[in-house]
């Protein structure tokens, strides 16, 4: 009986197992759960291992139990009505109707409504007596909108996990979380005793002791950020500043370098924008070892002649002109040298079908600026290239 | 409905539905229960409750970053028992029993004990990221074997199981999907009105509704990096009261503000907005 709720949640993306599914079976056969607010609880303890989907949980017990959910556009309009209503005070009335009733006569009413409504005992709208809208003082409801007194049947509705969705914004911390899967160990630090190999050692010796020492585990990889810098990248200077700074705090790098460019690099790599100190792509590749691991940040997007053409724009307004290669075979050339890149967009998804973003996420595997595009392009990196 | 033992708060312990839910969940289910939230949201705090409410024994295994799980279960002093073959004259053991050189660990005393115990991992994600793993089978079936009898130890009761983490680290799927999951929200205006009666209940009115206040105007500076916990704010409230701080005072400065920031970026932070006149209330 409670398979929509599993449908429901895996059309959420929460993949429950088959597993975590009958422990649920379990404890609601075990009288674990009495009533909605139980299940609610007890559900999301047992189905849900992160609070990062508790907000997929939110929408998906609320598809599947309460009601509270909207098309879209109804919503909107009812929550401006309700956003800007005045309280008003009203007698408590108990509505003695079962839940399906109470839902079934709400999408009616709503049908019949044709405009805002504030007061009254019988249209959507806020105060009143009516069982539907919000802050009234109905004791069974349904409400539409967050904050007035809570309804234990509403709760889900509220979506106040939203923002511990990992798929959306993140801070420094969760992308130093996921960079720092990014180590490699190998055993290069100062000599330590081994104990192991001591044990092996004096065994084989009969007995006498004999000490054994290894060299202590140490991260070599060398992390380089080359960082898309001006324009349309502007709004996303928040973004990539928190980058930068997780970078430079994750312990245990061999190096973190930063490089700059605006669209696209073309010849050169800048240190920083503000004195035009720069060094020629070619000296830089001269200097990457197998160890080095390449994270692009840009939004890729830019007129294709910038791309595909021997002109590109740089950050001062003008036009420099390069011989030679254009910027999408500088790109190329990068990746030949570092096949260990990744290129991360802070554009949503949707806006990747642009001709210089597909060329580019063509050249170098690209992901989407947030945690879990972070955690993709970092088990990308791992990879052996 | 069967019945087991249900966890109902204590008396310093302020829990909400949700937690109390997952709580019992894991009790009934026999289940470890995985609490996670920002640090000083009471997660250890929340093992020490449900062994005083339920009258059993604590057992804690404080996890480390050099924290291996074989040393949760047992350790074999090999080198001791080599050094005491070469010197059995001193070893006052018997060297040919391997049981003198094996030691339980945190879990395997948890194993063994007469009663039911509550055993508290605290910090998992403290550790290697492989440890989890390790553990699998034995939170899973709780049990364990060593090789060196040549023996199983079984759980005789299963332990009331409460892990806490940071979520510092990612812990691995296959290790959530056997815990029941407890995410603890840091506690509102209410609730931290309910803790700090609990816990404290002697203290003026007045100067804890005004701590209270500028500890909330704290937690809103998003600048901050380390925002004030629980803990601290009880921590403060003691120092308060103890130095006979006037409420008044609370609002336009800030004593022992030590107390509640502890690095020194943060408060200069502070003192920078305090003199571009923002406050922090």
């Amino acid at each position: 009986m409670f398979d929509l709720l599993l449908f429901n949640l895996r059309s959420q993306s929460v993949k429950v197992g088959v597993g975590e599914w009958l422990v649920f079976l379990e404890g609601i056969k075990k009288g674990l759960v009495v009533d909605l607010a139980g299940l609610y609880h007890f559900g999301r303890a047992i189905l849900v291992q992160s609070e990062s989907q508790f907000d997929a949980w939110d929408l998906a017990f609320d598809a599947t139990f309460a009601g509270v959910e909207l098309p879209p556009e109804l919503s909107e309009a009812l929550l401006s009505w309700l956003a800007d209503a005045e309280r008003t005070e009203g007698e408590q009335v108990d509505v003695d109707l079962d839940f399906d009733e109470l839902r079934r006569q709400f999408y009616e009413r709503l049908k019949e409504q044709k405009e805002r409504h504030d007061g009254g005992n019988h249209w959507v709208g806020t105060g009143g007596t009516s069982p539907y809208g919000n802050s009234g003082r109905a004791s069974r409801g349904i409400r539409v909108g967050p904050g007035g007194q809570r309804s234990a049947l509403a709760v889900a509705g509220e979506r106040r996990w939203a923002n511990y969705r990992t798929d959306g914004q993140l801070d420094v911390r969760d992308f130093q979380v996921a960079l720092r899967a990014l180590r490699k160990l190998t055993r290069e630090g100062p000599e330590e005793i081994d104990i192991d190999a001591t044990i092996d050692a004096t065994a084989n010796n009969g007995g006498d002791i004999d000490l054994a020492f290894s060299r202590a585990k140490q991260n070599r990889v060398h992390l380089v950020l080359l960082l898309d810098t001006g324009g349309s990248m502007d709004p996303h200077a928040r973004l990539v500043t928190q980058l930068f700074t997780a970078a430079q705090e994750v312990k245990g790098f061999k190096s973190v370098t930063t490089w700059h460019f605006h669209n696209v690099p073309y010849g050169f790599l800048y240190e920083d924008f503000a004195n035009r100190r720069r060094r020629s792509i070619e000296d830089i590749l001269g200097e990457m070892s197998p160890s080095h691991r390449l994270i692009w940040v840009g939004d890729a997007s830019m007129a294709p002649w910038e791309l595909f053409g021997q002109h590109h724009a740089n950050p001062w307004g003008t036009r420099d002109q390069a011989p030679g290669l254009s910027g999408v075979q500088w790109l190329k050339r990068i990746r030949e040298q570092c096949p260990a890149s990744v290129w991360l967009n802070p554009d949503p998804v949707r806006f990747w079908a642009h001709p210089t973003v597909s060329a580019i996420g063509g050249i170098f595997p690209m992901f989407p600026l947030h945690v879990d595009g972070i955690r993709d392009a970092v088990t990308a990196l791992r990879a052996p290239v | 409905m069967t019945s087991f033992d249900r966890f109902l708060g204590a008396d310093k312990y302020i829990a909400d539905d949700a937690l109390l839910a997952s709580v019992n969940a894991a009790i009934a289910l026999e289940r470890p229960l995985l609490v996670r939230g920002e640090p000083g949201t009471g997660k250890t705090m929340l093992a020490r409750a449900i062994a005083e409410t339920l009258g059993k024994r604590l057992v804690g295994w404080h996890v480390k970053s050099t924290t291996s799980a074989t040393e949760g279960l047992y350790s074999y002093d090999v080198v001791q028992r080599l050094n005491d073959s070469r010197f059995p004259e001193d070893a006052g053991r018997d060297v040919s029993d391997i049981r003198a050189y094996i030691k339980m660990g945190v879990l395997g005393q948890a194993f063994q004990a007469d009663e039911q115990v509550v055993l508290l991992i605290d910090e998992i994600d403290k550790a290697d990221i492989e440890f989890p793993n390790d553990l699998l089978r034995e939170l899973d079936e709780m049990a364990f074997s060593i090789p060196e009898l040549d023996e199983t130890i079984t759980a005789r009761h299963r332990p009331i199981t409460i892990i806490t983490s940071n979520a510092e680290k990612e812990l691995p799927t296959a290790f959530l999907r056997r815990c029941v999951f407890h995410y603890i929200e840091f506690p509102d205006r209410e609730r931290i009105q309910k803790i700090v009666d609990a816990h404290l209940p002697d203290l003026n009115k007045e100067l804890v509704e005004a701590a209270i206040l500028r500890f909330y105007g704290l937690r809103k500076v998003d600048a901050l990096k380390k925002k004030p916990s629980t803990s601290e704010l009880l921590d403060w409230l003691v120092v308060l009261s103890r130095a006979g701080v006037d409420p008044e005072d609370i609002a336009s400065r800030m004593p022992f503000i030590g107390t509640l920031i502890k690095r020194e970026k943060d408060l200069e932070i502070l003192a920078q907005r305090a003199k571009h006149g923002f406050g922090v209330s």
